[in-house]
């Protein structure tokens, strides 16, 4: 388990080898086997429909899960996307009450909200070396102040506006929905953005030893400080997309995404402690995720037990692919 | 010869976070109606002992560079459970206690496992370890309660004041305190427990007893996870499967650990600065009452000042001389 996520360029063979690790591999075959034993329960669980449904609401996650697998490639975790994504959601949808630019900036300016966020977190992380746990979740504290303060003071526009709910619920190409042409785009992006460009390449480096990055001419500091900022704008863009799909932006709106944008990309082989991991392995664990959230709600399995069943089968992949090297002397 | 010089270095980050405590409570206590009594000091122990158990939690793991984020969790468990075990005559309270504090531990234990044997990073296996502590709480306590013959009697001796001046509660934390860390601290297990933190590795190939050690902390960070919510219960007189107050208290107790002066890089710091922290995030929280800021200004309050507090751990770096010390 040597993958760095890097591609090596000799011969097909040893580039597909690069391109597609085990890890990426079992969160692939995990989602058969979810899909199958979901079947055996409905036959709706393999209707294009669903499918589609389920590819739809995993684009919300994949989103945010594509800005917190950038921090994590680094080694460093993004706890501010709770209220990152709320801010993104409410500062769009009250900007669209502002004049007839309303709803021309709605969106753009809750992107901008988050890259703010992101770049205070960036700021502590990186220049003033504070552990990025621990920023993150103050910032995100300030931010849920942030917010409390605006609704509370000023009575905001919370309902999003036409174009929000157009690319959140809508569909132009092939009855394909708009939310996935989005995280598509994203995720190409993201991909060439790793794989293709100095700067992914700076991540990969500074996530596997931080001091030969910074030896071998790279400006960690710099980098860290952009992908905290990327990870704002991606949860806050979320955020936007999820005040659409629900027409509304509330408050506690991002409080579910945490946890699962973890979670998804860890399952998908990257290593929380930076350094390896590719996007291919994010989009299986994105998928993952939302496909065995909505398996457990569809089988009406109450909240207590689906909790229990998500811990469980997220260890038990985890067994299974996931496990550290013993330490040897 | 200079010992007193060593002493105060070992505990820097201890008496940084006693000072920063000490202003706290001053200011609140100088700014509140009712001044320095006996009320106020229990109302805000009794407030902080909570926190405090549970970042006694979290120091525990965090010393040996791993992180714990089920420790919300298994208090918002315990409470479920100690608020049904919890009735009844002396006798059954006293083996509900037990129960409940053997099922944190179990908990903890759990943790230790996945990730000694498992080899699972701490943060992604306690996440996950997390959501079913929570589902067992919630299978416990679909809807917030108690049970009908809950022991208040009981629940009162911890929450009053011993001769009518000291909150028993902080009684009962020192008490803790004392019992659980000292000897911890002082032992191989936890001299073993510091060098996990500062380098696994070296503490492995020294032969110091590396997996033991592991085990016993997060057995540990389960057990006084589960005393954080026997004394939620002892508080409330019931049981709440909220998932808003495990997520809470997992993150407080991480901010209370750094306000504490315990590294999350692991190593350094000890339980006893964790609980200043946490006396001391209380009190920041608190501030907002005796200052008569509006309530809606509230939670920025707390950010501001959680931000502002650990930043000034940036500091450090006017002393960095060579640049690329900045990188580890």
């Amino acid at each position: 388990m040597t993958n760095s996520g890097i591609p090596v360029r000799e011969g097909v063979w040893a580039r597909w080898r690069g391109l597609v690790d085990p890890a990426t591999l079992a969160a692939f075959a995990c989602i058969l086997v979810l899909l199958f034993a979901g079947s055996l329960y409905s036959q709706s669980f393999l209707s294009p429909e669903y499918l589609l449904q389920q590819l739809k609401v995993a684009s919300f996650l994949g989103i945010i899960a594509t800005g917190m697998m950038i921090v994590i490639l680094l080694g460093q975790i993004d706890l501010s996307a709770p209220w990152a994504i709320a801010v993104g959601g409410m500062m769009a949808a009250s900007a669209s009450a502002w004049g007839p630019a309303g709803p021309w900036i709605a969106i753009p300016f809750g992107v901008a909200c988050g890259v703010a966020l992101g770049l205070v977190n960036g700021i502590g992380v990186a220049y003033l070396r504070i552990p990025s746990m621990i920023v993150t979740l103050a910032v995100n504290a300030v931010a849920q102040g942030l917010m409390v303060v605006h609704t509370g003071g000023f009575s905001p526009r919370d309902s999003a506006s036409p174009a929000m709910r157009f690319i959140a619920t809508g569909d132009v190409v092939f009855g394909l929905p708009n939310a996935l042409i989005v995280w598509a785009v994203i995720g190409g992006g993201a991909t060439i953005l790793l794989t293709r460009t100095t700067f992914g390449r700076a991540v990969y480096a500074i996530g596997n030893r931080e001091r030969a990055a910074y030896l071998s001419g790279v400006d960690p500091q710099r980098v860290v400080l952009i992908a905290f900022a990327l990870s704002g704008a991606l949860s806050a863009f979320a955020g936007v997309l999820l005040a659409g799909y629900a027409s509304k932006a509330a408050q506690a709106m991002g409080d579910p995404y945490l946890l699962p944008a973890i979670a998804a990309v860890v399952l998908g082989g990257a290593s929380i402690l930076g350094g390896r991991g590719n996007y291919l392995g994010t989009v299986a664990g994105v998928i993952l995720v939302t496909l065995l959230q909505s398996i457990l709600s569809v089988m009406q399995i109450p909240e207590a037990g689906r909790q229990i069943a998500y811990g469980l089968v997220i260890i038990v992949m985890l067994l299974f692919y996931g496990r550290g090297a013993a330490i040897r002397g | 010869m200079r010992e007193w010089r060593f002493w105060l270095a070992e505990n820097r980050s201890t008496l940084v976070a006693f000072t920063i405590f000490i202003v706290m409570f001053w200011i609140y206590v100088a700014n509140h109606p009712a001044g320095f009594t006996a009320n106020v000091v229990q109302t805000a122990a009794n407030k902080g002992v909570l926190l405090a158990l549970v970042a006694m939690a979290q120091t525990m793991v965090v010393l040996t560079a791993g992180i714990d984020l089920s420790v919300g969790m298994i208090f918002v468990l315990c409470n479920c459970l100690a608020s049904q075990l919890m009735a009844g005559d002396a006798w059954h309270t006293g083996v509900g206690l037990v129960l409940v504090l053997a099922a944190g531990a179990a908990c903890g234990a759990v943790n230790g496992l996945l990730v000694i044997v498992g080899r699972l990073q701490p943060i992604v296996a306690t996440i996950a370890s997390g959501a079913i502590y929570f589902g067992l709480a919630l299978w416990l306590r679909p809807d917030p309660g108690g049970a009908d013959n809950f022991n208040s009697d009981f629940a009162d001796l911890f929450t009053g004041k011993l001769f009518g001046k000291i909150p028993a509660s902080l009684a009962a934390l020192a008490a803790v305190a004392l019992v659980v860390w000292v000897p911890f601290s002082r032992s191989a297990i936890g001299r073993t427990a510091y060098a996990v933190g500062s380098s696994e590795l070296s503490a492995y190939m020294s032969g110091a007893p590396v997996r033991a050690a592991k085990l016993v902390v997060y057995t540990l960070a389960g057990l006084l996870a589960a005393l954080g919510g026997v004394f939620l219960t002892f508080l409330t007189y019931s049981g709440e499967a909220s998932a808003g107050n495990g997520g809470n208290y997992t993150l407080f107790s991480i901010a209370a650990v750094v306000l504490g002066g315990v590294s999350l890089f692991g190593g350094s710091g000890s339980a006893i600065g964790a609980i200043f922290g946490a006396l001391a995030f209380r009190a920041i929280g608190d501030l907002l009452f005796v200052f008569d800021i509006e309530p809606l200004w509230q939670p920025l309050f707390q950010g501001v000042v959680l931000l502002a507090s650990v930043a000034i751990g940036a500091t450090r770096l006017i002393g960095v001389r060579n640049r690329l010390d900045l990188f580890g």
